[in-house]
């Protein structure tokens, strides 16, 4: 059994979990829309939140029972942040943040859970934020935000945001382009960020786990020093579920910091 | 050289970036712990401060297991 599995790891690399494979093959005016399991993941994550939030509201009492007073901590937990971050105008980017917030904290858990052994390949577990394009689309769309709003606020103010007052007249030529610059990179940073770290830890757990097979099949000594990768992978599991939840939590807190330079640009 | 062998060679090069993130990240938790030693009541107002830190650093490590991932499979 030990050697099936170890020609099964052989088969399948660390990276072979990204792989995106059609569920159902949809095409579209010669456009491939098939739904794939990142499209499937990414259903089960909303379809989880929006259950759950369905439960915890349905009854809603003055003292909450346990599912309601879960979604009031999360409620008020990015309540604070974005009051905090953005002060007072932060009111009505609450359901934007949130709404990311809990998305990327459901989507980083649910990329957690193991697969059901022996299911076919397109059906195992899958991190929807470890591809590049969903995370830089989310990016994209909070700078899409910060740049209408920002616009729309403070009208031409808003390029104060890249010569900041009080600066001397010497220093523009200089500082102006960095701004303009690490403006310009943020997309891209708050992107690969909850890309790459979701791709790093998912790599490095199937790495571990590879090594725990890997050793079992060399059989004698060897598969006796076997424990020593599971309790790494273990420990990595750890790692990865703290990770999940604070990249969700910076991404968050990034967004408001973005949105906050927007709103108080012309103050600078 | 042979092309495979330069990608490998470069993809290690690429993983150099950790040793700065690895210090970054040292200094980051050890200030926030020595200042929260000294004072603890102060310390809880600034774990939001030290996460968004912790991000932004570990993103430099990040970026180089990008590159490195970007030499062994783009191209």
């Amino acid at each position: 059994m030990i050697d099936a599995a170890f020609r099964s790891f052989q088969a399948a690399g660390p990276m072979e979990q990204f792989e995106i494979l059609p569920i159902v093959e949809l095409t579209f005016g010669g456009l491939d829309i098939s739904f794939t399991n990142s499209a499937l993941w990414m259903t089960i994550g909303v379809g989880l939140i929006v259950a759950f939030f369905y439960a915890a509201t349905r009854r809603r009492t003055l003292i909450p029972g346990r599912t309601q007073s879960i979604a009031e901590i999360l409620h008020e937990f990015v309540a604070n942040l974005v009051r905090d971050t953005i002060g007072h105008d932060g009111k009505k980017f609450f359901p934007y943040v949130f709404t990311l917030f809990i998305f990327i904290l459901v989507a980083n858990y649910v990329g957690l859970l193991p697969s059901i052994p022996g299911a076919p390949h397109e059906l195992h577990t899958f991190t929807t934020t470890s591809h590049i394009i969903v995370t830089f689309a989310l990016a994209m769309v909070t700078i899409t935000i910060v740049l209408i709003y920002g616009f729309a606020k403070n009208g031409l103010k808003f390029l104060k945001l890249f010569a900041p007052s009080g600066l001397p007249i010497w220093l523009m030529p200089i500082l102006v382009p960095i701004e303009i610059i690490s403006f310009l990179s943020r997309p891209i940073s708050l992107g690969v960020r909850l890309f790459a770290n979701m791709l790093a830890g998912h790599i490095i757990l199937k790495l571990f786990a590879g090594f725990v097979i890997a050793l079992l099949g060399a059989g004698g000594f060897a598969s006796v020093l076997a424990i020593a990768p599971f309790l790494g992978s273990v420990a990595i599991f750890l790692l990865e579920f703290l990770v999940a939840a604070l990249q969700a939590y910076v991404f968050a807190i990034l967004t408001c910091i973005y949105l906050s330079d927007a709103a108080h640009a012309a103050e600078h | 050289m042979e092309v495979e062998a330069a990608k490998l060679i470069g993809a290690g090069i690429a993983a150099i970036p950790l040793a700065g993130a690895g210090v970054g990240l040292g200094l980051i938790f050890g200030n926030f712990l020595a200042g929260a030693f000294r004072n603890p009541s102060a310390a809880a107002a600034n774990q939001q401060t030290m996460l968004l830190a912790f991000a932004l650093t570990e993103f430099t490590g990040l970026l180089g297991f990008v590159i490195a991932m970007i030499i062994l499979y783009a191209f």
